[in-house]
């Protein structure tokens, strides 16, 4: 898997400040309403900020190319992690399902036969994620995916703060690499879900359910901030 | 859309109470959890604060203090915490801390009530502080328990036949003959509609009374020959029951009278047939030998009874009763082959037996204590050579039936522990009155005191006596409650280790000294302080619950306790016979499952509260704590 080279913006973002331009600019009445529902201020502690972890599985790794099979979202705090409350939904894709992905997703012909097309789930996706700052484990496949399937259906994409949490894991665990590591080509520490979990003893799941994977990464961000940040880091030294 | 957090739902169903759940409330359950990561060190419940929450551990480890800030418990994956506070005050009771990393699991206090009015399994489970599971597991342990519910009048199984008091021995045996039965009631004459037992005659005793003695006066009336004033059992005891009484006394019938009248007999082949190799059975074999040699042969019939009993599931108050009843039978069987040796004793006497033996709650596992209480015109000079043989015949008959010599030397063969009943008395005065560190010790054995043979009431007379001094002096139980202090249970496990009260580990426990051990000392204290001769921990309990000494609960908590601690040693002793291994009293926790070391945990804990209690209840001032 392809793992994000590009370095951390200098500039901290102030995504409070561009969603209300965005509210402006966007065309379609479901994104205006999504974009007026707000972000929180670039200095809030990550304590107050209601997250939303987000989890998209799909029929590949190119959002060109590829579609959205199932999405699941789990609203949490630093405190609580609210099952009651997730969204999960199997989507039936325009493209076929190849069998690689099939086996890779547990998602079936048969599940997909009723499951809605993503248009009649977007209204629903986008009130659950207004208002929520998201929290997800490799940012480029959320956004990525979920901006083509926007500019399909809306003609418009979508544009909203994200917490990477293997973007916090290679800050933590791949930033200070030395020349004498680089000399040796020492391994570097996975990022990849499960094995960051483990680093903080969060138990393994089964991967690749949306659901479970939503979950995961909601664990892990927790644990990540208990260990290497305070409750009150402003969310700006987080997102992106 | 139906959003399934199979994780969740799969990990529950792993765990007690959740095991028992069916799959939609597991699904329930799952779709309303909240979650949430605690890094070692951490605080998870903070005393005082308010619990909305049963706690599930999901991965980690979790620590939880009692308010004093001394470790309560510690717990691993599939334990629960915070519901003594959700059935209560809804405030927290004990302070919870994560040990290792944690993720915990929320269940919201509606749902886990909605969970405790769906399922009983559930809410006995989480219940007071889960005793009640215990209870639950003691329950399902032994179908045996068909002896104990199975009331004597259900093994009738013919009308009654009597005879009249004045009715000739001739006439007596003719009925029984036509009948066809081994036994006959005699009724006092003339009685009216109000027909009353009066004794009791069977074919041995026409042969041994009547043939033997050479009466040839048939006309003799029956009551001459007659057993005055039989034992007999209430119809609605059990036949368990039952089945002691006829070991106690090695009797083969046994009258079963309900408001004073007589219904009928059950005899030992009745009983027999609801027991497997029946341990009455066995002691009608041994009263039968003549050799020590003959007896020690039997020792292995007795492992057989043992494990049969275990298999069949019988509790552990029944098989303590049953192997006890073999142990009196061996002393009794090598008693009377001494006297057939020795002659007959010169004074009266009585074989005293002490500890497990006298409390019916003996094992395989077990040495001898023993003691002999002689009549007070015992003079040594004259007598105390034939006494000296008297108990070194059956204190070595005795080891060489598997009951080992005692370590502490407390055998009627030692000189201290063979006398006349004014120096025993003179023993437990000073004991009871002026303890100290080394008496104590003693107390500890002799307090469990029976008599087997010979004159019992001179046993009966010191059984008496420690029960009514021990009660008027706190001193004494104060004392003796210092010393029950001495052995505490583990404080439960972790993972597959025995937690230590320091939060040391080990990998054995010791299921006696730190499991039923403690427990029957503690027993033994409340029912001195009840004044009761009672000498069974369970007899003891059923006396304690009838005064106001502790709460109902409390008593059943520890029944339940003992039953499940003796079951599980009896078990294990069990086993390792099966297995050819010298049977003994340490359990590894690793080879339990997950739900037995819970159980094994609420038994050591209701342990703890009991000692706590204890301390409590025989201060050194003699009243307790207000």
């Amino acid at each position: 898997m392809k793992h994000s080279s590009k370095p951390e913006p200098c500039a901290p973002l102030d995504w409070a400040a561009r969603f209300q331009v965005l509210a402006q600019e966007a065309r379609h009445p479901s994104l205006q309403k999504f974009y007026r529902a707000g972000t929180v201020a670039p200095q809030t502690p990550i304590e107050q900020v209601q997250l939303m972890a987000m989890d998209v599985e799909t029929t590949g790794l190119n959002p060109g190319a590829h579609s959205i099979v199932s999405i699941g979202l789990i609203p949490f705090t630093l405190k609580r992690i609210r099952c009651g409350q997730a969204f999960y939904w199997v989507i039936k894709p325009p493209s076929e399902l190849n069998e690689h992905s099939v086996t890779f997703h547990h998602i079936t012909h048969s599940d997909i036969l009723h499951a809605p097309p993503l248009s009649e789930v977007l209204d629903a996706l986008l009130e659950a994620m207004a208002g929520n700052v998201m929290v997800v484990h490799y940012r480029n496949i959320e956004r990525g995916f979920l901006d083509q399937a926007l500019r399909r259906q809306l003609g418009e994409g979508l544009q909203f703060p994200v917490i990477d949490t293997m973007q916090l894991e290679a800050r933590m665990h791949r930033g200070n690499r030395s020349w004498l590591d680089r000399l040796l080509r020492r391994a570097q520490p996975s990022i990849r879900l499960a094995d960051s979990r483990e680093r903080y003893h969060l138990p393994s799941y089964h991967a690749h359910h949306a659901l479970t994977d939503a979950l995961a990464a909601a664990e892990l961000f927790q644990a990540q901030i208990a260990h290497h940040y305070v409750p009150g880091t402003p969310i700006q030294a987080l997102w992106d | 859309m139906q959003i399934e957090l199979q994780e969740i739902r799969d990990h529950l169903h792993r765990f007690p109470p959740f095991d028992a759940l069916p799959l939609e409330s597991l699904e329930a359950i799952a779709r309303r959890i909240e979650v949430s990561y605690f890094k070692a060190g951490s605080d998870i419940l903070e005393a005082g604060a308010v619990v909305q929450h049963l706690h599930y551990v999901r991965s980690g480890a979790v620590e939880i203090y009692r308010r004093n800030g001394e470790l309560y418990n510690r717990l691993v994956e599939g334990d629960i915490f915070g519901q003594a506070g959700l059935l209560r005050s809804n405030k927290v009771r004990f302070p919870a801390k994560a040990l290792e990393d944690s993720l915990i699991y929320f269940i919201p206090a509606e749902l886990f009530a909605e969970l405790c009015a769906q399922h009983d399994t559930f809410a006995d489970f989480v219940e007071a502080e889960g005793h009640s599971r215990l209870k639950s597991a003691v329950e399902s342990q032994g179908r045996a328990s068909e002896l104990i519910q199975l009331k004597s009048r259900a093994l009738i199984s013919r009308s009654l036949v009597w005879v009249s008091a004045d009715t000739s021995v001739h006439e007596a045996a003719k009925v029984m003959t036509e009948q066809s039965v081994s036994c006959v009631v005699v009724m006092a004459p003339n009685d009216g509609s109000h027909a009353k037992m009066v004794g009791l005659v069977t074919d041995r005793d026409l042969r041994t009374r009547v043939v033997a003695a050479a009466r040839s006066d048939t006309a003799t009336a029956i009551s001459e020959i007659m057993t005055v004033d039989p034992a007999a059992i209430q119809a609605d005891d059990s036949v368990f029951e039952a089945m002691l009484v006829m070991l106690r006394r090695n009797i083969h019938h046994l009258p079963v009278v309900h408001k004073g009248r007589t219904l009928g007999l059950i005899n030992l082949s009745d009983i027999i047939r609801y027991e497997s190799q029946s341990s009455l059975y066995l002691v009608n074999r041994i009263s039968n030998q003549t050799s020590v040699e003959g007896l020690r042969v039997l020792l292995r019939d007795l492992r057989g009874t043992y494990i049969r009993m275990v298999r069949d599931g019988a509790t552990a108050h029944m098989i303590g009763s049953a192997i006890s009843g073999i142990g009196r039978a061996f002393t009794q069987r090598l008693l009377e082959l001494a006297e057939k040796k020795l002659g007959p004793p010169p004074v009266p006497y009585c074989f005293m037996v002490l500890g497990s033996m006298a409390r019916d709650e003996q094992l395989l596992v077990t040495d001898q204590d023993n003691a002999l209480v002689l009549d007070d015109s015992f003079d040594p000079a004259l007598h105390d050579g034939y006494f000296r043989s008297l108990a070194a015949f059956v204190s070595d008959g005795l080891a060489a039936c598997g009951y080992s010599y005692c370590k502490g030397a407390i055998m009627a063969t030692n000189d201290q522990w063979r006398q006349p009943l004014h120096v025993w008395r003179a023993y437990f005065e000073q004991w009871i009155e002026k303890p100290n560190p080394a008496t104590l010790l003693n107390s500890c054995i002799f307090f469990d005191l029976d008599g087997v043979y010979g004159q019992l009431e001179l046993v009966q007379t010191l059984k008496t006596l420690c029960a009514q001094k021990s009660s008027r002096h706190p001193a004494f139980l104060h004392a003796m409650a210092r010393i029950a202090l001495n052995r505490t249970p583990p404080l439960g496990f972790f993972r597959t280790f025995v937690v230590e009260t320091d939060g040391r580990q080990k990998r054995i426990i010791n299921l006696k000294g730190r499991g039923t051990a403690p427990l029957t000392d503690l027993i033994r204290i409340h029912a001195l302080a009840c004044a009761s001769t009672a000498q069974n921990s369970f007899d003891r309990l059923e006396v304690i619950s009838g005064t106001q000494l502790m709460q109902p609960e409390a008593v059943e908590h520890l029944r339940y306790a003992l039953e499940f601690l003796s079951m599980v040693r009896i078990r294990h002793q069990a086993e390792a016979m099966e297995q050819g291994e010298t049977p003994d009293n340490y359990i590894e926790p690793e080879r339990f499952s997950t739900s037995e070391r819970h159980n094994l945990k609420e038994a050591f804990q209701v342990l703890n509260n009991a000692q706590n209690f204890l301390r409590f209840r025989y201060p050194a001032k003699g009243r307790p704590n207000p």
